[in-house]
């Protein structure tokens, strides 16, 4: 059994000049132990998706779903409190912004502390020692003392090792991190990684790792889920989809890294992400590919070969595309 | 790019103006603001032309009049007639006149000096900026209706006076306001961009930082117009505001409290008048600020 | 932080130089002194008149006049009232407790059940809850509150005969030396029966009076912050530990939301002595405030000056005082140099 299963999530904001689908027919499933990671631009939905799934989407967002199911449990299902009690507890999740993600109120330890007395109910010593165990745990030195510290007081990264100790605080199954390293350094982000990478293998939970980088993705995930304005256009494992990419947009994000760039030019996609007022009626990506053709600009793709495309690549050649041409990347 | 098919297949995002009144029309408090305040803008104006009487006939043998659904009341005289036998409504339209000219005029005052000040710190920073923000520091350090006292106290009671004192008091909102937001704007980019290609400190400071300094300014101005209303009226009530016998409603209630048991509307109407008015301004200001916000337009 | 409340400290001295400096060219602007005003009294001969002059320093210099008024200032001498001949700083410190008294308990009044008003609207946003405590809120925030004590004067006392129309205690059924000038706390010192009641009917209506208008800004003000608040990302995480509603909005939401809070309620104090002076005249008060509006009436300047002079002094102490609880509820600021 999958320890997070989605199918057709839809999540719809109410905006005073409309309605805006954020995120539009996502499926997909996390099993025990394995690394998902979900790629795409900002503006693409994924960070929307994960926090329907955390039922932390404010109150103008819609919610629904033919399938979102933690161990089997259906979760749109639950009562808030019912909910209440797996969030924090089994399902936990980190930011992009570590600063402004910890209460700048309250001191460190106090944030960590109270994960574990709301859903352990362990004592005030207990919660200390734990606490101070969490800390050492994510590699902050002299954890008793930074306990007593403000956010303000520490780094970017120092406080994202934070917010992991908070997240991992009651042993999670499924970890969501939501562009844990977009607003570090580029020193730390590495660390940063490689922490969540080691915590998950020692603890054996599952981790869905939102990022917009597909060097991100190359070093940590197993299986990749790309998406783009809301869809999710492909999902393959990360060798398949570095080796053989079968969605335009994925051939072209893997053509923009520098280090697969073959001209003297680093290759760029035009254009950015349709938004609430330039939705195209066919293929969203349409008006950004290289491949598109009247057919993509008028009519949704079908989900050929795992890939959401009217002519879907293979090794680079567009399946049953008029023009036959090359990748365009 | 075919741009052509992505254009037509989404509505256009509204322009800023349309986005506005969008905002503003689906509050349905600050439109209704806005219809009271146009109403009683309308009465003001045109308060000859409605009102029954002269606000200033006393009407011997009438005095101390009920309003007409209360027994004892004479058609003439629909909310009936003041300790002297004068008509109460048309006391108070001429009231809504004497209010709003007050309002009006401290407003636009100061809305021109506060924006001249409040520039002025901002561009010219050091010994001007210091020397105006402590001045204001000073004024606020007051309690608005005392030093409005203390200004009416040396300038005599009037009409006129009364506008000096309120300005005087409120001042140092709209100058800070406009220095802050001056000065939050000096950082940004565009303002950089202007100097660097050599436009002049007068223009940069009236033609590129103020228009975009306008949005709080104008809330401010609404909330303003409120305030001044409000002080003038306790003014007038404190017997230091416009004189009798001009029809100024916070002077209408000042002689009502030996008449308040034995005819309660007397110092009802007045103050129901003063409360109306500034509410509505209130609810319009409000809508203003939310539409005009656009980090709270969304929801 | 002590570096901090000293700078503080420092740029107020300006402020009271300038303040003296107005306040003393102001009342010399005022036209008719008070020795003109005597002119009209019968039998009052002009040697007599030089004399007085002469007593109140008014044949002197105006700079001259300036500097006595300012040393005197440095040695606590305020001034002395023209009409009852009492140094004006004692006169202001025998009222002051009343003032004190109506302005706390407004503030109190108002903080005990504005800060629940804004929270329970902002967490019920767009609600039933929140429109009508929003609605009241504006009406009170609009309210001339000269009219409103009128009026609560008509219902509660006149019509419902709930509460006293005027003074501090029913001054023929009780009577008791002041030790603290604190109506409640005397009362209960004296030991006699039923007067701390009286007391607190006295106070009741002027204070709700009082604190209706900081009590619309201070829920209006929670509300918005409150709002704006609940956007946080730290409110988000909050929430992700899986905490409840109460504890996300009473305890993560509401200390962060406080801050602008705290600010907004020390801004009242100005407001609250301004709203002093039109209370204590409707409900016969006797505090500074009403005292303020005496001495005008009677053009005794000194009494004006040292008022205004005090009134403003604590004023600014208070803002003082204000900043310094915000760094203690702020921790971002209590940590800067």
């Amino acid at each position: 059994m999958a320890l997070l299963d989605i199918e057709d999530l839809e999540v719809t904001f109410r905006t005073s000049s409309g309605q805006f689908r954020a995120v539009d027919g996502v499926s997909l499933h996390v099993d025990a132990g394995e690394v998902l990671a979900i790629v795409g631009e900002s503006g693409s939905g994924k960070s929307v998706a994960m926090l329907a799934v955390m039922g932390l989407l404010p109150w103008t967002a819609q919610v629904s779903a033919r399938r979102m199911a933690f161990e089997g449990r259906d979760l749109l299902g639950l009562t808030a409190r019912e909910r209440r009690k797996i969030i924090g507890k089994d399902i936990a999740m980190i930011f992009q912004e570590p600063t402004s993600s910890l209460n700048p109120c309250f001191t460190v330890g106090f944030q960590i502390t109270e994960a574990l007395r709301t859903h352990l109910g362990l004592d005030h010593r207990a919660c200390q020692t734990r606490a101070a165990e969490l800390l050492q745990l994510v590699g902050i030195p002299a954890p008793e003392q930074r306990l007593k510290a403000f956010p303000h007081q520490l780094s970017g990264g120092m406080n994202q090792r934070v917010m992991i100790a908070i997240a991992i605080a009651c042993n999670p199954k499924l970890l969501i991190a939501d562009e844990p390293t977009t607003a570090l350094d580029v020193t730390i982000q590495a660390q940063i990684l490689e922490l969540l990478v080691k915590l998950q293998a020692d603890t054996g939970m599952g981790l869905v790792l939102i990022t917009h980088s597909m060097g991100v993705v190359a070093e940590t995930a197993r299986r990749v889920s790309v998406q783009y304005a809301g869809q999710k256009v492909e999902e393959q494992t990360v060798a398949d989809l570095f080796r053989d990419p079968r969605h335009p947009y994925t051939a072209a994000l893997l053509a923009a890294l520098p280090e697969r760039a073959v001209g003297r030019r680093l290759p760029s996609i035009p254009g950015v992400v349709p938004g609430q007022f330039d939705r195209p009626p066919g293929c969203l990506f349409a008006p950004r590919c290289a491949l598109a053709t009247p057919l993509c600009h008028t009519t949704p793709p079908p989900r050929r070969e795992g890939a959401l495309c009217h002519y879907p690549l293979h090794d680079g050649i567009a399946q049953g595309h008029p023009g036959r041409k090359e990748t365009a990347a | 790019m075919p741009s052509d098919l992505t254009a037509t297949a989404a509505p256009a995002p509204p322009g800023p103006l349309r986005a506005f009144w969008r905002a503003f029309r689906g509050n349905r408090g600050a439109v209704m603001g806005l219809v009271v305040v146009s109403l009683i803008f309308f009465v003001a104006i045109f308060a000859s032309v409605l009102a029954p009487h002269d606000p200033l006939e006393q009407f011997r043998g009438f005095s101390k009049l009920p309003p007409f659904w209360v027994k004892g009341s004479d058609p003439r005289f629909l909310l009936g007639t003041d300790a002297v036998g004068r008509d109460m409504l048309s006391r108070l339209m001429y009231g809504a006149r004497v209010s709003l000219f007050i309002g009006l005029a401290v407003m636009v005052v100061s809305m021109l000096a506060g924006v001249a000040l409040g520039l002025a710190a901002a561009f010219f920073g050091g010994l001007v900026d210091v020397l105006i923000i402590r001045v204001m520091d000073l004024i606020m350090a007051i309690p608005s209706l005392v030093l409005a006292i203390l200004i009416i106290a040396i300038i005599g009671p009037n009409l006129t006076n009364t506008i000096v004192a309120v300005t005087i008091v409120g001042l140092p909102r709209y100058v800070r306001l406009v220095r802050a937001s001056a000065l939050a704007e000096l950082t940004k980019d565009y303002v950089t961009a202007a100097k660097v290609s050599g436009v002049r400190k007068f223009r940069l400071m009236t033609v590129t930082v103020l228009p975009n300094c306008l949005a709080p300014l104008i809330v401010q101005a609404a909330l303003g117009l409120s305030d001044a209303i409000l002080e003038a009226a306790g003014l007038g009530f404190l017997g230091l505001g416009a004189q009798p016998p001009t029809p100024e409603w916070g002077a209408m209630l000042a002689d009502t409290r030996d008449l308040m048991i034995s005819h309660p509307w007397v110092m009802a109407f007045p103050g129901l008048a003063i409360l109306t008015t500034v509410l509505a301004i209130n609810l319009m200001g409000d809508g203003l600020r939310d539409a005009l916000d656009p980090r709270l337009r969304r929801s | 932080m002590f570096r901090f409340l000293l700078k503080r400290l420092a740029l107020t001295i300006p402020t009271f130089i300038a303040l003296m400096f107005i306040t003393f060219v102001m009342i010399r602007l005022v036209p008719g002194d008070p020795i003109e005003v005597r002119k009209g009294e019968r039998g009052i001969s002009p040697e007599r008149l030089a004399q007085l002059r002469h007593e109140m320093g008014l044949d002197q210099p105006v700079w001259k006049q300036f500097l006595d008024y300012a040393n005197g200032l440095l040695h606590g001498d305020f001034g002395t009232s023209i009409i009852s001949k009492a140094p004006v700083l004692h006169e202001f410190l025998t009222l002051f407790p009343a003032t004190l008294e109506l302005t706390l308990s407004a503030m109190i009044f108002a903080i005990v059940l504005g800060i629940p008003a804004g929270v329970i609207a902002a967490s019920r946003r767009g609600g039933v809850y929140d429109q009508t405590l929003m609605g009241l809120a504006l009406t009170g925030y609009s309210m001339p509150i000269f009219w409103w004590g009128l009026i609560l004067i008509l219902l509660m006392s006149n019509t419902l005969g709930l509460t006293p129309v005027s003074g501090r205690v029913d001054l023929i059924k009780f009577y008791y030396e002041p030790v603290t000038g604190f109506m409640l706390i005397d009362s209960l010192l004296s030991g006699q029966k039923g007067a701390f009641l009286d007391a607190v009917h006295h106070l009741i209506l002027p204070m709700i009076v009082l604190g209706t208008v900081p009590l619309a800004v201070i829920a209006r003000m929670t509300r918005s912050s409150m709002l704006e608040v609940l956007e946080e990302d730290y409110v988000r995480t909050a929430r992700a530990k899986g905490l409840s509603w109460a504890r996300v909005v009473g305890i993560h939401a509401l200390r962060n939301a406080l801050i602008p809070v705290v600010t907004v309620i020390g801004l009242q104090v100005g407001g609250l002595l301004a709203g002093a002076v039109l209370t204590e005249t409707i409900f016969s008060w006797p505090g500074v405030g009403k005292w303020l509006i005496e001495s005008i009436n009677r053009r005794d300047y000194p009494a004006l000056q040292g008022g205004i002079m005090l009134i403003a002094g604590i004023v600014i102490v208070v803002n003082l005082l204000v900043d310094m609880l915000y760094g203690l509820i702020n921790p971002r600021i209590r940590h800067a140099k």
